[in-house]
Order: C-alpha cells, then structure tokens, then sequence
C-alpha cells in the first residue's frame, strides 16, 4: 500500500454527500432546470404545453400589463426594504449594546414571531386594520378621526404587513454582526475626536455593513414573492409578481409564462445574491440561521 | 446623559410591543364570545369547543404535523450528512451543490412552488403528502445543514485528532466526539425547519393535492373567504405550539458546551 | 540504551513550504527528549508526524523496531498531550480519561482502577465527575496529562503544554512533569520554544531551525559548548562576536577582533590560522576591565541596566558590534559613555559555525 492510497481511504464519512447531492441533483436542480426549459416552450392551445421553442414568453413580459406589475413588485420591495433597514438597524444594533441576559430575552421574543406562522401575524392586522376595527376605534375614541379611515385593502396596510413580516430577518442580520463589533474601535474614534456621529458613520457604520447588506438581501428577495400578503391586506388590489406568477400557474395555467417569470426574478435573485458575495466575500448571509 | 441611555431601551419595548399587538389581538380574541370581532362579547371558550369538533381542521392539523415531522426528520438526516461529508469531500463539485441545495431558502418562495408545482407534473408524482413532504424537505435541508455546518466549523480540530491519538477509529470519533458536539445544532436545525413547514402557504398552495389540506392553506383559504372566530382559537393553538418549539430549541441550541 | 523511537530522513512539505528537510534522530528508552525551536520552526510538524497526525513525504518512523509511518494514529502506542489540552467537552474528567482504555475494550474494573492511578498521579483525585469548563488551566492540563499516560504508551508526546500557563504555574508544572516522567519511565518528546524550560526538564535537547536539526546534545552541551552560533544565541543568549584565527598553540586559538585580541579552547574541529571565525560567549562570562592588558577588545559602555538581581551592561566594539554583559548584584564602577576593555577565560569563548 502506498502512502497515497491511505490518505484517500482515510475518511469514509464523505460518503455522507451522497444522500445531498441526489436530492439536489433531482428535486433542485431538476426542477429548476425544467423551469428553464418550459420557459422557451409554447403553450398548448387547451391545456398544458407543446414542445415548441419560442421567445414569446419573455417578449410577453414586457406588455406593459406585466411589466408595470414587475415595477411595481420591485418599488414595493424596495420600499420594504428601506423601511425595515431604517426600523431594524437601530434595533439590532441597540439589542447587541444590552447585557448578556437582556440580549437572551431579547434573542427569544424576536425569534418567536419568526417563528410563527406569517398568516397569523397577517390576521392580527386585519383586526387591527379593519374598518371600525381596533386601529379607527381607538384614533376615534381619542378624537382624532370622525370616521373610520378604511386603511384595510390599501397600500400602506400592505406596506406594513411587509415590513412586520420580514423586520425578523433585518433585525437578526444586523445583529449578528452589531454583537461581533469591537466596541473599542468605536471608542478609539471618540478618543480621536471623533464625534457620536462621526464614529458612528465612519466607524460603525462601515463595520456592520456585512450585517446590512445580509439583512437587505434577507428582506429584498422574499418581498418580491410574498403574494399572500397583498392578498389578504391588499384585497387583491394590488398586484406584484409573486400573484401574477400564482393566478398564471393556477388560474390561467399558463406555465412557460409563469416560468419566463420566475426566470426572470431567480435571475434577479442570483444578480443581487452574486453582488452580495462580491462585495463582502462571505459566502453565507449573516444572521440567516 | 440619564436619558440618552433610556432612549435604546424605549425603542426596543416599543417595537417589540409592536411586534406582539398583532399576536395579542388574536389571542385575544379567540376568547371572545361575541361573533364579530369588532364588538368584545366577553370571556369564553366557546371558539376553542367548536374548533376541536371541527373535523376538517384537526385533519389539516394533523397533515401539517405529519409533514413537518416527516420533511423536518428528511432534513436532519441529509442535512447532517452532507454537512459533515462535505467537510471530509474533496470533490470538484462540492461548492455549487452547496450553492445549489441552499438556493430553497434564498430564492423566493413563489419560484419553488410554482417550479415544484411544473416538475411532480411532469414527474406524475401524485399530488398531496409526498409532494408537500418533498417540498418541504426541499426547504427544510438548507437549515439544518448550514446549522450544522456552522457548529462542525467551530469545533477544535485537536478533539478529533485527540481522539484518535487515544485509538479511536474514524467512524468511532465520529460517534463519540464529533456527534455529540453537533447534535445541538442538528437539533436546533431540525425544530427551525419544522416551525418554517408548519408556517409555510406559499409553496403548499402550489404542491398540495386536491383533497389534502395543512393548517396555513386552510387558514389562508377562510382568510381569504370569510372568517369565522374559529381560526382565532386556531391561530391560538398554533402560537401556543411554536412557543414550545422555541423555548425547546433555545433551551438545546444555547447550551454550548464550553470553550477551554 | 535502547532505542524506542527512530524518524529516519523525514522530510514534509505544505504546498510549496519545505517544513522538514531531512530529518533523523534516535530517541532512547525512558529518555526525556526536547525539540527546542522558535515557532515555525517545524517541530510540531515532528509531533504530528510520530503520532501519525499527519503524514511524511518521505522518511520512514519506526516505533520499537516496527515501521509504523502509515500506521494510522489509532494504531500507535503513541499518546499525546495537546497544546490546547482538546479535553472533551462534553465528558467529565474521569470519561475522558477512561476514553482510551474504553476503546481497547478494557475491563471495567480495571479501568476504575486505573483512572483513580492516573488521577492520583497528576493529584486530581475527587474531581472525577467535572466537566472540562470546570476546571482551571493547570487542572486541564493535568487532566490531559492523565488521559494520554493512562494508556501506558511507548512514548509520550507533548505539545507546549505548559504554554497556556502563567509563569509560577509553569515552573511548578515542570517539576512535576520531570518527576512524573522518571517515576513513569516513559519516553517523553516534548515541545517547547523556552530554552530554559528546555534546559530545565530534558536528557537531551534537540535544537530545531527551519526544518532541521541544529544541534541535539545535553543541556550542559547546547548551552556550553554551542556547535553553531543560532544555538549560542538562542539557547545560551550568548554574544556573538566575529574575527579571523592568528594563531593555534597548545589547544588554544589566540583571535583578532575588533581590534583587539581574545583567546578560546579548541574543541572538537580545528581552525586553521587566518581562518574568519565567530566566537560566542555568554554574557555571565565576559569581564570589564578598565585598562587594557595582553588580551581583550576595546569597547564602550553604551547601556545599565538592572533587572531580577542581574546588573546587565550594553557595550559596542569598534566594529558596531554589540555584546552584553551581566553579573550578579550592582556595581557601580563604571559610567555610562567610558571607554572599557572586555575579556573572558579561553575556556569561555566557543568557536561556533565551523
């Protein structure tokens, strides 16, 4: 025996890929690569689809029908995600200045939303929402509306039902990184003649950057997706791309539509993913579990 | 000075008050005895009497809970494995199956169902719990996997080696220090990807079968129809059920065994 | 004595990094062996390799006799103590210990009874069910001690294990490791980059740089007689001070250097006159004159300086070289800026390099 063949034989514990690799291999990468496929496809005239290549699905995206939905997803998604980056960074950074035990606690009560079930949270705020409900009761008990201000099925219900569902990942995120920070430098600022806020844009800032980007792509990628949330406060209002992706699958059935669609946002997707790597060469997003 | 320091502390309570309201409402109001929520009725268990004599929601219950268990297990087995085999496989194509398995969780959910939904088709899969499982698991994998791949990463690498200068084979490290040192965030892993099965709409709606339903597609469906206080007392119950698994999987995944 | 351990020609590369270059050494029976080395130097390269951690490019090991440089680390009666300690953290201090004998299957009893030795040996008895985070670092140490001599191996290796600890703690540690090892008898090689931990414990020191051996001798040789002028500098602190052989006469070499004249013992290997040399001598060994005689060089004092009972002068030759002096206690003599001559007892100055 060689000394080569011992060192090979050494570990047999990589044999541990294999159930990983066939399950990626066949229900990730297959069904991704299908989707691929059937987005050149035709679609057949009653039902399903006929093998026949066209581009006419990705030519269709652009009617103005689909493709105002497309920019209006991606205005929504945006605006999400700077609210969450401007309502989670102080939260996440103030929650890694507390002690040991308070972060703990606080580690668990930011936790248990996220982990509960989006539809229930959902629901609290339809109660709260709806008209006459607990938000128009209380502004008019106190006088300051005369009648009730029918926020349910409006823009800013789903702009919140946004944010509140995706601030977990924000707040984790930049947590992750604020709790690692050496505080010291910060002080090494202050003691420079920096002041608060010039430590904090110079020094912190800069510092949890990883922890914002992670948190921005957290936030950015599943908001363009979350059709169920501006069905149940939106009150099928208002369309983004995750519902025109649902009502082409299951309603119209048109598949390489939907397909050429969900193309196009996984190609989005791996875009922002790819900068993200780029820019803070960590290859596994902070904070994600 | 008093006050600058007092100012983080407000602002926490106060989102965190934030992040509760919504949660409290309907806890809340699954006691309440009035049919319209707008209107407190007072106290009353009436809701949770009629949910447990509701057939249809135990059975969705029960496949949520039977998908869970099920993907989440899938999860902890192919995740842990591959974690730890990837840390020993010096295989070309290691990095872009990585990538690849952890796609789930980074892609939006929309793409995976709709994509699942087009492929058990072609597959002719029958829709229903198989589908939904494998769905699941699809999303469950990434967690435990990059849990445990995080605890592998932080594991002194002299234990193992300690462990075989005191004669242990390789299987035998495995077993007795590398398993043990994991199993917290296989665990910890394997509870997360239960709470995201029993939360998940989004990929369910596109993979489940006629006459399967889970608990978020049933919800989501009388959300969307018509509400009845019923699903308070539901909501209630699921709350009730995640709280646990938080409070298990903190209680396991903190209690780090601890640095020299 | 008899030989336990042999590496015979090791050599090892990481990528392009040359760690070991030919490496031999027989290691002795019952024999306490230090690889003394600044770090980097490859010898826990060496470490790694006769507990079969890792694996030679070439070069072959043999443990009493039997080839075992593909032998896999479980196979070696070989033990180590790591330089972390790597205790288990999740066993107690008697399931850590009891680890090796539990894999060779020994009986319950006798492994009980063993523990509790091994235990009693490192004078840990009672602390059998801690956990390692229970522990401070001298017990984490001991408890590593334990589980690695427990097994009884052939040799014994360890890695700076006093290296975590503070400097009272390490002198105590080192006593009773040397104890522990003549009562043991077992082979130790142990690793340190502290001459005088090296000086203080070992039968012989193997003085490591840049993947090869520079000297391997008794303490009293390294540090006395160093073969080359890394090992007097190193092991000895020694000053080294550079010139070219006059004259060789009844087995003393009489030197030029910086401008003066000094004289050094001929040892082993020969200079021959008008030879360049390098010759080092130990601070404690120079003395301070303040008129010039037969022999000694010209120097100033540059530097005083006092620290643990030692009184250390700073001087500079007329060449820029600069040589330390040291002595017990203070003397007062000299003025910092005056112009001294130094010298020290042929015996004293070693060739080194040759």
């Amino acid at each position: 025996m060689t000394i080569k063949s011992r060192k090979k034989n050494k570990s047999n514990l990589w044999y541990g890929v294999i159930p990983l690799y066939l399950f990626t291999l066949t229900f990730v990468c297959g069904p991704l690569i299908y989707m691929l496929v059937l987005s050149f496809l035709s679609r057949a005239e009653v039902w399903g689809v006929e093998k026949v290549f066209t581009l006419s699905n990705y030519i269709k995206i652009f009617e103005p029908v689909y493709f105002n939905t497309f920019i209006e997803s991606l205005k929504l998604a945006l605006l999400t995600t700077a609210i969450t980056l401007l309502v989670g960074y102080p939260f996440g950074y103030f929650m890694a200045k507390l002690s040991s035990r308070g972060k703990k606690v606080m580690m668990l009560l930011v936790i248990v939303p996220f982990w509960t079930n989006a539809l229930i949270r959902m629901y609290g705020w339809i109660i709260i929402f709806r008209s006459n409900g607990l938000l128009d009761k209380l502004l008019m008990g106190l006088g300051l509306t005369d009648k009730p201000l029918k926020l349910l099925y409006s823009f800013p219900a789903v702009l919140v039902g946004m944010v509140y569902a995706l601030l977990p990942f924000m707040i984790l995120a930049i947590y992750s990184v604020s709790e690692k920070l050496d505080w010291s430098l910060v002080e090494a600022a202050r003691d420079l003649g920096a002041t608060r806020l010039q430590a904090f844009l110079t020094i912190t800032i800069k510092l949890t950057l990883p922890g914002i980007l992670s948190g921005v792509v957290l936030v950015f990628i599943p908001s363009m997706g979350l059709f169920f949330i501006a069905d149940i406060l939106g009150g099928g209002k208002f369309m983004l791309v995750g519902n025109l992706i649902r009502d082409q699958v299951i309603t119209t059935r048109n598949w390489p539509f939907a397909s050429a669609l969900s193309v196009l946002l996984m190609i989005l997707t791996s875009l922002i993913i790819w900068i993200y790597r780029r820019v803070t060469h960590v290859k596994d997003l902070e904070g994600l579990v | 000075m008093k006050n600058r320091t007092k100012l983080p502390n407000i602002y926490l309570a106060f989102l965190i008050i934030l992040m509760y309201l919504p949660v409290a409402v309907v806890i809340a109001y699954s006691f309440n005895a009035s049919r319209q929520s707008s209107v407190w009725g007072g106290f009353s268990f009436s809701w949770y009497k009629e949910l447990f004599s509701d057939r249809s929601l135990i059975e969705a219950l029960k496949n949520s809970l039977i998908i869970g268990v099920l993907s989440s297990g899938i999860a902890g087995v192919i995740g842990t494995l591959g974690a730890v085999g990837m840390a020993k496989a010096a295989l070309k194509s290691k990095g872009i199956i990585e990538y690849i398995s952890t796609l789930p969780i980074m892609i939006p959910e929309i793409i995976l169902g709709m994509v699942f939904m087009a492929y058990f088709s072609l597959m002719k899969l029958p829709f229903g719990m198989v589908t939904l499982v494998i769905g699941h698991a699809s999303f469950c994998i990434p967690y435990v996997f990059m849990m445990v791949k995080a605890r592998l990463a932080g594991i002194d690498k002299s234990l193992v080696e300690a462990a075989r200068d005191l004669g242990a084979s390789e299987t035998k490290v495995f077993l007795d220090i590398t398993l043990p040192l994991i199993s917290p965030a296989i665990i910890s892993g394997m509870l997360l990807a239960f709470a995201m099965s029993l939360d998940d709409v989004v990929i369910s709606i596109f993979i489940t079968g006629p006459r399967t339903n889970t608990l978020p597609i049933k919800i989501y469906t009388q959300l969307k129809t018509g509400v009845t206080p019923k699903i308070n007392a539901l909501c209630t119950m699921m709350l009730l059920c995640t709280l646990v698994l938080v409070v298990l999987a903190n209680f396991i995944g903190r209690k780090k065994p601890v640095k020299d | 004595m008899d030989t336990i351990l042999e590496l015979r020609n090791i050599t090892k590369s990481f990528g392009k990094t040359e760690v070991l270059k030919d490496i031999s050494i027989q290691i002795g029976k019952g024999e306490f062996l230090t690889l003394l080395g600044p770090s980097g130097c490859g010898k826990t390269t060496i470490l790694r390799i006769i507990a079969g951690l890792e694996e030679p490019d070439g070069g072959r090991v043999f443990l009493n006799g039997v080839d075992v440089t593909e032998a896999e680390p479980n196979k070696r009666d070989v033990n180590t103590v790591f330089q972390n300690y790597a205790l288990f953290p999740h066993m107690n201090v008697e399931d850590n210990i009891a680890y090796g004998l539990r894999i060779r299957k020994t009986d319950k009893k006798e492994i009980a009874a063993r523990v509790a030795q091994a235990l009693e040996l490192v004078q840990l008895s009672g602390y059998n069910k801690r956990y390692p985070h229970e522990l401070s670092g001298g017990q984490k140490q001991r408890v590593a001690i334990a589980r690695a001599i427990v097994n009884n191996p052939k040799v014994l290796l360890l890695d700076e294990p006093l290296g975590a600890l503070d400097l009272q703690l390490r002198r105590q540690m080192q006593m009773e490791l040397k104890r522990l090892q003549k009562r043991l008898g077992i082979t130790f090689v142990y690793i340190t980059h502290d001459q005088e931990e090296a000086i203080n414990m070992s039968d012989r020191i193997a003085v490591m740089r840049d993947g090869v051996f520079e000297q391997i001798g008794t303490p009293a040789q390294v540090y006395d007689l160093p073969k080359t002028s890394y090992v007097a500098e190193f092991v000895g602190n020694a000053n080294l001070i550079h010139g070219r052989t006059i004259e060789i006469k009844d087995g003393v070499a009489s030197i030029e250097a910086a401008g003066g004249l000094v004289k050094a013992t001929v040892r082993d290997k020969q200079p021959v006159p008008g030879m360049e040399v390098t010759l080092a001598v130990r601070s404690e060994n120079i003395k301070l004159y303040t008129c010039s005689s037969q022999t000694g060089i010209k120097c100033r004092l540059k530097e005083i300086s006092f620290a643990g009972g030692m009184q250390k002068i700073f001087l500079q030759l007329e060449d820029g070289t600069e040589v330390v002096s040291s002595s017990l206690g203070m003397n007062l003599a000299f003025e910092p800026n005056s112009e001294l001559y130094m010298s020290f007892d042929a015996n004293h100055g070693v060739l080194v390099d040759l």
